[in-house]
């Protein structure tokens, strides 16, 4: 509680808050603690969260601190969400008490790290409205990526930003930094300031990487056209990896990362992972630096297949994504034929 | 070395709190009938039918009674937290609900309450200049977890420094402290375990705790004979339904407890850890660096085995002017932590430069750059801590923790008189941390004093001359002690030898 400001951790609250266009932001100065500190800061025991089943690991600690009821709904699917909501509804009616205090929470990515696919955000704000859920949107992946400003989703779908309850994101990937923020009206992110765990009781960002994503900013505000390069590249690169035999594109055309998971798997998931093991092993020989997406296996909740993670960034020229795309397809073809 | 005070101050404490809590209800009132304006920010109108975000007394404390003396908290500072360092000043025209800046700064404010405790958060110096070409070399961030794209040569020579320093086989960084403990104790137990946590542990244990799914069994403050029945009652009954021996236990303590300034009993958790074949945990966030005879932490504080502790875990944002936690320990535990730990599958790794401050800062304790400063350091360090422990006991004041700890605590009570000291310090050009509930228990708010190796002689003086004041001036002379200069010959917390 005690001083853990200086001016440069002010100027980026501001600034961030401004380049989203809402009234406060807050800086962690970890990312994995930045959604993992936030929900546990607003729903307590006995209120209801309902989140996607592909919601990364970060979210999953966050919940699991919270010790809120979870309901997880199949991923993507409003549809799915929606009977959920319903039969919540029901419960509620039974015992009007209840619910009167039991808060509820809608909880999602914006791109989802585990699958590259985009959330329903139009519809989930609609059922926001319908059945008084607040929704906490965690933007990691498409904060400097979607929209015309880079804004993240809330800009590309051109849904208002004050219909999201709380933005969360990590500077980790588009600001090339560490730490994290979350923004949102000064209703809601003043009480983290209190009551957020990963804030109060740890030290703050280093003013060198404060800065660094002061200059990361400056560089988004300027050059506003790297979004739509961003977005052809990755475009690019998509189409360029499909129709590879045995291996298939998963993830949105427009996120800059997606997985390639095998088309069928052998039945293990050893076998799976050593496969897709060998493929990085021989594009790393080609000077093709790949990854696999790594779970903890034994503590995930739904357990995403096994793939390779494919990131694009906006400095790659268009040879050597086309290079990049060739050399996998070939290794691709060695390997698993 | 927990003095009691006095009953009329704990009278006037619990008094204070409930005219502040009627006044609070007062203000409610009026607030929500219109009569007082509201100036906290309220839920927007579309939302307004929603379940609310906050339960009303949930916030009544905030409201009502910290929002009252909240300029002392959260003060921006513009300047490397050292010795000295430059306030904003900022003014609240509507009774701290909101601040402005007026754009003057207040310079030169001895800072008694950053963790410096080697005076190594500092401006940039010429010395600094392998953190800039690492900068050049490496960037910023690295925008990969341990696993996947994120392990850097830089992490591993930091994590052999590491490991040398604290003379065990080997070391793993990363990239948070609070996140280090949090995400490494789930990896170590699990459901059928049984964890036995000091009651004063930090926010960062206890959440590691409770996210393990572990059974928790706080016990009391560094209390030995609480702890051994404890561990009796877990061996004979076992596990609560099923009577199954546990499959861990384990016992999570810190080198010095941020809060109250006392040093854990190392020696006697070893041997009872040594009888009850348990595993111990030591968190030194606060003593690496800052205790022992070569900074080495409360290990050497107490001169014991580097294998009598089962798991070492610290910090470098206190001593060593960077920011990130390490886990130290054998071989086994730490290949096994660099496979299962949350942090090194999901959570970025440590920024290059400041592992480069790091390795820079451990090569200064070490000495391995040639230089006596680091042990210098130490030394001024301890000087300190010793003069000023003294020094306050002698003015009166009723001051908690051990007396070689640098963290001294110095007790204040009363809410309002927390922010008297605070504000007046300010004026006089110190800055103090003070601390006030929900940190500490209700009637102990506190003022908490960190000793640091750049402090000097003329510092302390000057610091100890404003709170002889203070103390004359709020009535904060409690002490029944008042211990004369002479050396004392008989000290139950003193393990060393000599001084």
């Amino acid at each position: 509680m005690d001083s853990k400001k200086t001016y440069v951790h002010l100027d980026l609250e501001e600034r961030l808050a401004k380049f989203m266009k809402t009234e406060e932001a807050i800086i962690y100065s970890y990312g994995f603690s930045t959604i993992a500190s936030a929900i546990p800061a607003y729903s307590k025991r006995g209120d209801i969260v309902f989140v996607d089943r592909a919601a990364c690991f970060a979210i999953q600690k966050g919940l699991q601190a919270s010790r809120s009821d979870i309901k997880l709904f199949k991923h993507n699917d409003v549809a799915d969400l929606e009977r959920l909501l319903k039969e919540q509804e029901i419960e509620d009616q039974k015992n009007p008490r209840k619910a009167r205090v039991t808060r509820r929470f809608i909880v999602v990515e914006g791109l989802y790290m585990n699958t590259g696919t985009i959330c329903p955000l139009p519809e989930l704000v609609k059922l926001k409205y319908k059945y008084k859920a607040r929704i906490f949107l965690e933007e990691s992946l498409s904060f400097g990526v979607l929209g015309e400003h880079g804004r993240g989703v809330t800009e590309h779908y051109g849904i208002s930003i004050d219909d999201i309850d709380l933005i969360s994101a990590n500077m980790e990937n588009a600001l090339a930094s560490i730490g994290g923020f979350c923004c949102g009206r000064s209703f809601v992110i003043d009480h983290q300031r209190l009551s957020g765990q990963g804030y109060c009781f740890s030290a703050s960002l280093p003013p060198l990487l404060a800065a660094a994503a002061i200059e990361a900013l400056n560089i988004m505000e300027e050059n506003p056209g790297i979004f739509a390069v961003l977005k052809k590249k990755c475009q690019q690169i998509h189409k360029a990896l499909q129709g590879i035999s045995g291996l298939k594109v998963v993830g949105e055309s427009f996120s800059p990362a997606f997985h390639l998971q095998l088309e069928e798997s052998t039945g293990s998931r050893e076998k799976d992972v050593k496969l897709l093991q060998e493929i990085v092993n021989q594009c790393m020989s080609r000077s093709i630096a790949l990854t696999q997406a790594r779970y903890l296996e034994k503590e995930e909740k739904c357990l995403p297949p096994p793939s390779i993670r494919v990131v694009v960034t906006v400095e790659q020229t268009e040879e050597e994504l086309e290079r990049a795309a060739s050399t996998i397809k070939e290794v691709a073809q060695a390997v698993l034929l | 070395s927990f003095e009691e005070a006095p009953l009329h101050v704990l009278v006037f404490t619990y008094m204070g709190y409930g005219i502040g809590t009627l006044f609070g209800y007062f203000r409610d009132f009026l607030r929500n009938w219109g009569i007082e304006k509201c100036n906290a920010a309220i839920e927007r109108e579309e939302q307004k039918d929603f379940v609310p975000l906050y339960q009303d007394f949930e916030n009544f404390y905030t409201r009502n009674l910290y929002m009252r003396i909240r300029d002392n908290w959260n003060r921006p500072i513009c300047s490397a937290p050292g010795a000295h360092f430059d306030v904003m000043e900022r003014v609240s025209d509507d009774y701290n609900w909101t601040f402005r800046f007026t754009g003057r700064i207040i310079k030169d404010v001895i800072n008694m309450g950053s963790y410096n405790f080697l005076g190594l958060a500092v401006k940039y110096n010429e010395s600094m200049r392998t953190i800039k070409d690492v900068l050049e070399t490496y960037g910023s961030g690295v925008a990969s977890t341990r696993h996947e794209m994120g392990t850097l040569d830089k992490h591993k020579e930091l994590e052999d420094l590491m490991a040398k320093f604290l003379n065990v086989e080997a070391a793993m960084v990363f990239g948070m402290g609070f996140a280090t403990n949090s995400m490494n104790i789930p990896a170590l137990v699990g459901k059928g375990c049984l964890i036995l946590s000091d009651e004063l542990n930090h926010a960062s244990i206890v959440l590691g705790a409770r996210l393990s799914g572990a059974t928790i069994r706080p016990f009391k403050h560094n209390n030995i004979q609480d702890l051994e029945k404890l561990l009796r009652d877990a061996i004979i009954y076992g596990q609560p339904r099923t009577r199954r021996a546990w499959k861990k236990i384990l016992i999570l303590v810190e080198g010095i407890y941020s809060m109250e300034g006392s040093i854990v009993n190392l020696p006697q958790i070893v041997a009872l850890k040594k009888k009850y074949k348990a595993y111990l945990y030591v968190d030194e966030a606060h003593s690496i660096g800052a205790v022992g005879p070569t900074g080495r932490g409360v290990r050497e504080f107490f001169g014991m085995d580097p294998d009598d502790v089962d798991v070492y875990m610290g910090t470098f944002t206190k001593s060593f002017g960077a920011s990130g936690g390490y886990i130290a320990g054998k071989k086994e535990l730490v290949d096994y932590l660099r496979v299962h730990s949350h942090s090194a599958v999901y959570a970025t790794s440590m920024s290059p430069p400041i592992a480069e401050q790091i390795i820079r800062s451990l090569k200064l304790i070490m000495g391995l750059d040639g230089t006596t400063q680091g042990l210098q350091r130490i030394r001024q360090l301890a000087k300190n801590t010793k003069y000023f422990r003294e020094k306050l006991k002698e003015i009166g004041l009723i001051i908690y923790g051990n007396d070689k700890s640098p963290v001294v605590p110095v007790l204040l009570y009363m809410p309002s008189k927390v922010a008297a000291f605070a504000r007046h310090m300010l004026d006089r050009k110190i800055g103090v941390v003070v601390v006030g509930f929900p940190a500490t228990p209700l009637a102990e708010a506190r003022a908490r004093f960190c000793i640091s190796a750049a402090h000097t002689r003329e510092m302390l003086d000057t610091v100890l001359e404003a709170i002889d004041e203070m103390g004359d001036l709020l009535h904060l002379k409690y002490s029944r002690h008042r211990k004369s200069a002479r050396p004392v010959l008989n000290d139950e917390m003193n393990f060393e030898l000599d001084d």
